[in-house]
């Protein structure tokens, strides 16, 4: 009677997995294969009838990234935007958190508790609290900090300070975390041997902390990339450093019935960090494991 | 105007020189750190000045002037005392994002936590439980302005005499039913967007709870199984228990995350059709109305509203470690 039940139970499970499995992935599919319809078909016929009357095609790629006209999507030029913005947002923060991170674990020095708790706890300030100020202070200067309003390319720095700062709380917290947990004797041994702290935070540390680096990277990059709040405050509506996000969306907004253009638009902007996911899986999830809390 | 590879030379270029600068800067850094015998002090202040530096340029005095800016008027240099915070709890409009945050933060973890309890324990000890995992946590890499694009697809409306382009409105279609604007419809439109949020955040949920299904220790069924205890019971008694940290952790952080949820609303309805919630009204309010004092306002609550949560998550997730 018990394996009767116990098979059942074991069936009930399989099937409401595949009946979730099923659910989150059709949305999606259904973007994609309307991503490869003509544009006249994606308006007029549900994606669905695309199994009896395959009709695929490109255009809807080649306009979005590079097609003229108002409401075209120029992505290519936002595709460019949006990786010259991520890079060194996530180089920066990784780098200058690891030095902090090292610092707070295995330097010791007076206040150093206090310190540690300190970081941590900016971790509740939500980066909605620092937008307003952080504009205003770009565009006119505050206190004794001059105006940072750079016209052309040297805008990005602006984004590369907004998202290195609001990275940064979490990314202490996750690698202090990680570092104070190293075996202490390796570090001890190498300071009787006369290691300087430059020669350990290289040499000895890094090696063994790139576990949590690689997790830390990989969830910064996606975040980053697929950030809109910051990005949309930042480039103020210009098209000249708008990441993909920022068009996508006004895309969504103006155009939105252009399903032509979306649907093609949000495969181009998800295809980095789908290539990302995909490739480097396992260190998404170990960073998810360890927090993804950030902002 | 095509797309020109030598205009984006420019961008490229900088990108380059703010690498090399940082990469200066570090390299710098580290020289000092090697030069002699740099003191304890000294090498504790070279590693963290960057960062300090950088928190409280960037955040914590600019966090300080948020609160500061919360009790001035429009343009933020006249003093209005606790006018913002009465708009917020009087002005329709903004009462509607409350309204709306409060659903949302309550029905997103409840929501996304479940199905991913179910989904984890269903798979959990399949072969395929890597690809399975995988399946549902791919809406958290495409972003949430995509996930945004994917779903206003999904609920695309076309007139009844038309052939419907959205799936739900077809399988409405199917069902007898009249094709509807699930967007635009007070109050249930709320719902179709809090659908978009948990599609993006059961597979979280998933990955963390069937990390912590598979802890549970092996023996500890076995042995409730040989003293012929149910599948079922089983579940409630041994591994819901067990997993009850990791639950705390994974509905504190959707919690956090759902408080800050901004892109679905601003990408699916740009907050018409009473869809607002507390972050994109405070969007709007400072960078669209130039309402800088109720902008501040409006983060001030965030703020408030999350804290405690964000200190309860920080505890709860040392205790799951």
């Amino acid at each position: 009677m018990n394996g009767v039940r116990e098979q059942l139970a074991s069936r009930t499970f399989a099937s409401i997995a595949m009946v979730i499995g099923v659910l989150w992935t059709t949305p999606t599919l259904g973007l994609l294969i309307s991503s490869f319809r003509p544009e006249q078909e994606i308006k007029t016929t549900g994606w669905w009838t695309v199994f009896g009357t395959p009709h695929l095609t490109l255009d809807n790629y080649g306009e979005v990234l590079s097609g003229g006209g108002n409401g075209a999507g120029r992505l290519a030029e936002h595709f460019v935007n949006s990786v010259v913005i991520t890079l060194p947002s996530v180089l920066f923060p990784l780098v200058l958190a690891f030095f902090a991170a090292y610092a707070l674990a295995w330097i010791e020095f007076r206040g150093r508790d206090a310190l540690v708790v300190g970081i941590f706890a900016l971790q509740v300030v939500p980066l909605q609290m620092a937008l307003v100020p952080l504009l205003k202070l770009f565009s006119q200067g505050w206190l004794f900090l001059p105006a940072w309003n750079p016209t052309g390319p040297a805008r990005f720095g602006q984004f590369w300070f907004a998202h290195t700062v609001f990275a940064l709380p979490f990314a202490v917290f996750l690698l202090h975390h990680f570092l104070a947990g190293l075996p202490r004797a390796l570090i001890e041994a190498a300071r009787v041997d006369g290691a300087s702290h430059g020669t350990l935070l290289l040499r000895i540390v890094l090696p063994l902390a790139r576990p949590a680096l690689s997790s830390l990277a990989v969830i910064q990059f996606i975040w980053v990339w697929n950030d809109l709040v910051v990005a949309l405050t930042l480039s103020g509506g210009t098209a000249e450093t708008a990441p993909m996000t920022v068009r996508l969306a006004s895309l969504a907004g103006t155009y939105g019935n252009e399903w032509q253009r979306l649907t093609a638009g949000a495969f181009v902007a998800a295809f980095v960090p789908l290539l990302v996911f995909f490739s480097l899986r396992r260190y998404f999830a170990r960073g998810l494991l360890a927090g993804s809390v950030k902002g | 105007m095509p797309f020109d590879v030598v205009a984006q030379q420019p961008k490229l270029l900088y990108l380059l020189q703010g690498v090399a600068a940082f990469a200066a800067v570090v390299s710098l850094l580290l020289l000092a750190l090697h030069r002699g015998r740099v003191r304890r002090r000294a090498a504790a202040l070279l590693l963290l000045a960057p960062a300090l530096l950088l928190l409280t340029v960037g955040l914590l005095l600019p966090g300080l002037r948020t609160l500061g800016l919360s009790f001035t008027g429009t343009g933020g240099d006249t003093w209005a005392g606790f006018d913002n915070y009465v708009w917020m709890v009087t002005d329709p409009g903004a009462l509607v994002a409350l309204r709306n945050t409060l659903a949302w933060v309550v029905l997103v973890p409840l929501l996304a936590a479940s199905v991913g309890l179910l989904y984890a324990a269903a798979v959990v000890r399949s072969r395929l439980r890597v690809f399975a995992l995988s399946l549902v946590l791919m809406p958290m890499a495409i972003s949430f302005v995509g996930a945004g694009v994917v779903w206003k697809f999904v609920y695309a409306y076309r007139p009844a005499e038309a052939a419907q382009i959205g799936l739900l409105n077809q399988l409405a279609v199917a069902f007898g039913g009249e094709p509807r604007q699930w967007l635009v419809d007070s109050p249930w439109n709320i719902l179709f967007l809090i659908v978009v949020m948990v599609w993006t955040q059961a597979g979280f949920a998933a990955v963390l709870l069937a990390g912590a299904i598979s802890a549970v220790p092996g023996e500890l069924t076995e042995a409730a199984l040989l003293d012929g205890a149910s599948r079922r019971q089983i579940f409630w008694r041994i591994t819901m228990p067990s997993i009850r940290p990791t639950l705390l952790v994974v509905v504190l952080v959707q919690a956090i995350g759902t408080f800050k949820a901004f892109d679905i609303v601003k990408t699916m309805t740009g907050g018409q059709f009473g869809t607002g919630v507390i972050a994109h009204e405070m969007y709007d309010q400072a960078f669209r109305y130039g309402e800088t004092g109720r902008g501040a306002a409006l983060a001030v609550l965030l703020f408030v509203l999350v804290t405690p949560l964000v200190a309860h998550q920080l505890r709860a997730r040392r205790r799951a470690a």
